[in-house]
């Protein structure tokens, strides 16, 4: 039996009409998440992660963005053709959001909990004696000591790390069925990178949600994630199992960055990156994205593009060397 | 938090200092003897030294000004050579009319700016912001006395709308009020665009709407006060802008102010009265400022007052 989804975005297609010209940010993404479920999205900087994200919550800054395209399907409703004012009672209440940047996240002038208890008193219609002591169970909930003090801080008493678990509670507060985490841990450091996926991945299960894990790091996805997306350049070029994809990535993208995972023992000399980067936008190469940077470029991969290959059990691979036949103009 | 006024106060005495002796100094070296002012060119030079005696005048100038600093203390600032009335009585006669005056002038001022400013913003490059931004850009620019002569022209003589001069009623207050509030309108207008603009692109933005606020919460709770920091830095250094232009006002609209008194001061010679003016106005910064700077760690919870 197909688990129903919570999520199924359809041909996404986002554009940003700038002064330079019309920017594909995201290119006919698809990808759907079942409820409960943590999927993974993975691709480096510049690949369209934060755009499709944004465009879930719509909170794309338009002008200059424009979805051009799709459907974005939540419990089942298209999410772009609901009203600001039916968006506004989805955001942060049935799907909230954290982001990369801990520090400046938070609103400087406000203390950390009422801009929490600010959520829970838009959506749960809680009197603000009651949304105080919410929010201070969530800030209890996602370790923070001393929650009751703490409420009354601002954001420059705190670290980082302290941050964004403040973040977390705020999410979370008022129960949310998705969690989009956007490089959650990016700009933390190692160890507390850690707690905070930990303490992500224990908040899942007992809130009941589902997560969408956006990270150009393959590593967290490792420890949190049981599906994977890999995004390049706009495009979905990989789907898989977080087993399969380790165990046997299938587009040469994905290859690259398996071997790009630092690892903490018995690792000598540099780390495999791949080299050159994401193509600018305005300027993609012909034929296959990741042809300039792909070992296994072939003739064709510079004259055409590849199709996204449906092979079954949920994976799926955008390569002609797996036998993706060539998209259709 | 009233340690830190304290402080600041103690600190404000050698400032207040400096200006009561340079004022000091720069009315000993200008030419002219207020004795002589007071009896006449043609006096008889036993009646001028007469008179000096009487004012102090020809003690040792470290004795006059040691003087003058001992009865400042005490609030006398001496008596007006040419009214012979005491110079604090006649400066806390005349200074209500300019507070009044900078008072209503600085509130229109700060909530028209305001308002501009974060419309102009939220509505980028709309005719709204490209209108206001031409009309405000005109207003920093035009001088004052310019103003409030085209001012007089156009709603005095002849729309006949309001009276051009004096200060009978509240309808007089109107005209000076608003000259001297466009120019500081004007700069507010712009640097509350300017600072909203930067505003409303942090991160912390997109967190309050991905929390589902309404725009309006959006924008008047959680871009507003973090817009209006620097604002109060720019209304803090408008602060002698609006005391110097209220003293020009004050003159071409003839309002009995402080303003008026000063130049008429001036211009006869009546140093006590000068140097009570310059003391009581150097007073009145100091405050101004404080106030500004204590407003500040209100707004923003990382400033720290010490
Ligand atoms: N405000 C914007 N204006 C123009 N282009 C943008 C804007 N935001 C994003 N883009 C484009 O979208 C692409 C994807 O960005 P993003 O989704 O932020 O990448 P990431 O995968 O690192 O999150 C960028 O390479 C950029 O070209
Ligand atoms: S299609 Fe060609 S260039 Fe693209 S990933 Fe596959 S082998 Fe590499
Ligand atoms: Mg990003």
């Amino acid at each position: 039996m197909e688990e129903k989804s919570l999520l199924e975005v359809k041909d996404l297609t986002v554009k940003f009409f700038t002064d330079d010209g019309v920017v594909t940010a995201v290119d006919r993404v698809s990808f759907d998440i079942k409820r409960g479920e943590t999927l993974g999205m993975v691709g480096e900087s510049g690949c369209g992660k934060s755009v499709t994200s944004l465009a879930i919550m719509r909170l794309l800054p338009s002008p200059p963005a424009r979805i051009t395209s799709g459907k974005i399907l939540f419990e089942g409703e298209d999410l772009l053709q609901k009203s600001e004012a039916e968006m506004r009672r989805i955001r942060g209440n049935r799907i909230s959001m954290i982001f990369q940047e801990p520090m400046t996240s938070l609103n400087p002038v406000f203390t950390v909990g009422r801009q929490i208890s600010e959520a829970i008193m838009l959506h749960q219609k809680l009197s603000g004696k009651e949304a105080v002591e919410r929010a201070v169970e969530m800030l209890r909930l996602v370790g923070i000591p001393n929650p009751e003090k703490r409420y009354h801080e601002y954001p420059h008493q705190m670290s980082g790390g302290m941050r964004q678990r403040v973040m977390i509670a705020m999410a979370l507060s008022c129960n949310p069925k998705l969690l989009i985490a956007d490089e959650p841990t990016t700009a933390l450091d190692v160890t507390i990178q850690a707690q905070i996926l930990d303490l992500m991945n224990r908040l899942k299960d007992r809130v009941g949600m589902s997560v969408l894990l956006i990270t150009h790091d393959l590593g967290v996805v490792a420890e949190t994630a049981r599906r994977v997306v890999v995004m390049y350049a706009g495009q979905v070029v990989e789907e898989a199992s977080c087993e399969d994809l380790f165990e046997n990535p299938l587009h040469p993208y994905t290859a690259g960055l398996l071997k790009s995972i630092p690892r903490l023992e018995g690792e000598k000399g540099r780390l495999n990156v791949i080299e050159g980067s994401v193509p600018n936008p305005l300027n993609l190469p012909p034929g296959c994205r990741f042809n300039p940077r792909c070992p296994e470029a072939a003739d064709i991969c510079r004259k055409k593009s590849p199709a996204l290959l449906e092979m079954g059990n949920g994976r799926r691979v955008r390569c002609f060397s797996r036998g993706s036949p060539p998209e259709e103009v | 938090m009233i340690d830190y006024i304290i402080r600041r106060l103690i600190f404000a005495v050698p400032v207040l200092l400096g200006v009561s002796l340079i004022t000091f100094i720069l009315l000993n070296v200008v030419p002219g003897d207020p004795a002589v002012e007071m009896l006449g060119k043609h006096a008889d030079p036993d009646a001028v030294q007469k008179i000096r005696n009487q004012l102090g005048l020809n003690d040792p100038l470290y004795v006059q000004f040691g003087r003058f600093l001992w009865n400042a203390c005490r609030g006398d600032l001496g008596r007006s050579f040419k009214t012979g009335q005491p110079v604090t009585k006649m400066i806390l006669d005349t200074f209500p009319t300019t507070v009044k005056l900078a008072l209503s002038s600085a509130f229109v001022a700060v909530a028209v700016g305001l308002t501009v400013g974060v419309i102009s913003a939220v509505k980028q490059y709309s005719f709204f912001d490209h209108a206001s931004m031409i009309v405000a850009l005109a207003g920093i620019s035009a001088p004052i006395f310019w103003v409030a002569v085209v001012a007089q022209l156009i709603f005095g003589l002849h729309l006949k709308w309001l009276p051009i001069s004096g200060y009978s009623t509240p309808k007089h207050m109107i005209l000076p009020a608003i000259v001297l509030g466009i120019r500081f309108a004007a700069s507010i207008a712009r640097y509350t665009r300017s600072t909203f603009l930067d505003v409303i692109r942090q991160d912390y933005i997109r967190t309050a709407r991905a929390k589902g606020l309404a725009e309006r919460a959006v924008i008047f709770v959680h871009a507003l006060k973090n817009a209006l920091i620097p604002v109060v830095t720019v209304i803090g250094m408008q602060i002698s802008g609006l005391l110097t232009g209220s003293f020009l006002t004050e003159t071409i609209f003839a309002i009995p102010g402080l303003g008026r008194l000063s130049i008429w001061a001036l211009s006869n010679r009546d140093f006590p009265l000068v140097q009570g003016i310059v003391l009581f106005t150097a007073v009145i910064f100091v405050i101004g400022n404080l106030i500004v700077d204590i407003s500040y760690a209100f707004l923003d919870p990382r400033v720290r007052l010490h």
